[in-house]
């Protein structure tokens, strides 16, 4: 069995070949995909629960606080305990609520953060699926979740749920704009929606540094944009617990509520990843030019090692935004979406374009 | 042209206090010595209460079982909630003068809001507040304490 650490590419054909010698290609298949799914649900399950903890841990430093820290050591077992509280608390049926709808929004809003996380690159060789759109794959499928969360208000048949959902779907609407518009910024750069050769072509420098200024801004406006598409504070008006006692999610308890909260965590992760991966490079080792002997010690270090890093720099990023800015009004934010970071969005592409047509890149 | 000044000089600040904020919020996360939590039931033998703390009204007692209370009333008469009664005798003095002193200065913690009119009114300063929090207790009847100790007298020199 051929195990290397910094190339998995040799460990999954070794699996692909061993299954096709044993069983018809259609059973490969359905083998390899209940591996991969089987591979997704533990990943999905143990980074959920350790956002949690990572989260509430840093939002306690922040305020001066402790956080958990009475289950276990460091009160590192503390979502475990509240995972299965959650999972042994009633399922209280909403009266004149629509049952099918209610009970299917849950799925979606997890369904669609599942599918995003297949299209992500953790390194090299570990891809679930390489789509040659992989970008606008990722795009679209993340957006699919709004839907669940529509779903969730309007059958709950309750006015905060349904208020919302409603703001969220203005909120997904206006700055879905600038997530596509900013990772087009990058496609350009990168001449590809691939993944794998997005993060191939950072291997001599990440986007961030070889795309000069819009490079960066595009990066910031990214972790805007994707900040308010997971619905995190300072942009979760869709749960405003102040105004609308829990948002979308007031009426659902047990596993389905255990579903919207562990979707956000992962979506954050997410968004998180493909930050990473579009512009610091992914599973890339962090280089500079000429450097070869520094260059040798940063290839030392495993590239999931360096994509988790990455990931959850960005993860630490978005917490600290939500536990240091108060949340933006309605009108505040689509005032910022459409009268400040699209604009610049628009002229930034530009500016790209034009950087890549003089080829003044790196 | 002005507005398109403006619109630039929005954002600078914008992001500026932004980053202000994040500077503050950071600096706390890198310095756990920040932290105000007390983990209570563990420190419990260590923990020191702020001086400004009102755990429960006392009067002080000197090493001699000397207090400094008159037995005037005032802090009775203040209290808003009757939390406070003082209950005073008559005794003779060595030259043979009647004077008025406390018996009992009963305080019910119960009814107690802490709102200090007692402590603050006394003409003599023989009340103050103790540190004291942990106050929980199965009877009603263990939260109506008697101030000044058994066998105790006033200060010499306190009229």
């Amino acid at each position: 069995m051929p195990f290397d650490i910094y190339d998995f590419t040799s460990l999954t054909q070794w699996i692909d070949t061993s299954l096709q010698n044993a069983m018809s290609p259609f059973w490969t298949v359905i083998v390899e995909m209940l591996i991969v799914g089987v591979l997704i649900l533990l990943f999905y399950a143990l980074i959920g629960l350790f956002l949690v903890y990572a989260e509430r841990k840093v939002c306690a430093f922040m305020q001066n606080r402790l956080g958990p820290n009475r289950v276990g050591p460091f009160g590192m077992f503390q979502t475990i305990a509240d995972l299965v509280k959650l999972l042994l608390v009633e399922l209280i049926p909403i009266r004149k609520a629509d049952k099918f709808l209610f009970n299917l929004a849950p799925f979606i809003v997890i369904i669609a953060s599942f599918m995003a996380i297949a299209a992500i690159p953790f390194a090299k060789g570990l891809h679930a699926i390489d789509l040659n759109i992989g970008v606008l794959y990722v795009i679209a499928v993340s957006a699919m979740g709004v839907i669940g969360i529509l779903l969730a208000g309007w059958s709950s048949n309750n006015k905060y749920s349904l208020i919302g959902a409603m703001r969220s779907g203005a909120q997904i609407v206006s700055y879905e704009l600038s997530v596509g518009l900013s990772l087009i910024t990058v496609v350009i750069l990168a001449g590809s929606m691939q993944l794998s050769e997005i993060v191939m072509a950072q291997a001599d420098g990440w986007f961030i540094f070889k795309g000069h200024i819009p490079a960066f801004i595009a990066f910031v406006i990214f972790l805007i944009a994707s900040t308010a598409e997971t619905n995190r504070g300072p942009f979760d008006l869709a749960e405003a617990e102040s105004e609308l006692t829990a948002g979308y999610h007031t009426e659902y308890s047990g596993i389905k509520f255990a579903f919207f909260f562990l979707a956000e965590y992962i979506n954050m992760f997410i968004v998180a990843s493909i930050a990473a991966t579009v512009f610091l490079g992914g599973w890339m080792p962090f280089h500079i030019g000429h450097w070869d002997g520094f260059n040798h010690i940063m290839d030392f270090i495993p590239p999931f090692i360096w994509f988790i890093v990455k990931a959850f720099f960005i993860v630490f990023l978005m917490i600290w935004f939500k536990w240091t800015f108060p949340r933006l009004r309605i009108d505040q934010l689509l005032t910022l979406e459409w009268k400040y970071l699209l604009p610049i969005n628009l002229v930034n592409v530009l500016i790209m374009s034009f950087i890549v047509l003089m080829g003044w890149h790196f | 042209m002005r507005s398109i000044i403006i619109y630039f000089k929005e954002i600078a600040e914008g992001v500026w206090s932004l980053l202000k904020g994040m500077k503050v919020t950071g600096s706390y996360f890198l310095r756990p010595s920040t932290i105000v939590t007390q983990k209570y039931p563990d420190n419990r033998k260590d923990l020191v209460m702020f001086d400004r703390f009102k755990g429960e009204v006392i009067m002080p007692h000197n090493d001699k079982n000397e207090h400094k209370c008159t037995g005037c009333g005032i802090c009775e008469i203040n209290c808003p909630n009757g939390s406070i009664e003082v209950i005073s005798k008559t005794i003779m003095t060595e030259d043979g003068k009647k004077k008025r002193v406390i018996d009992k200065h009963i305080y019910r913690l119960g009814m107690c809001t802490f709102c200090a009119l007692c402590v603050k009114t006394c003409p003599s300063n023989a009340l103050a507040f103790s540190q004291e929090f942990e106050h929980a207790v199965f009877s009603k009847a263990t939260l109506i304490k008697v101030s000044n100790k058994p066998g105790s007298q006033l200060m010499k020199g306190v009229e």
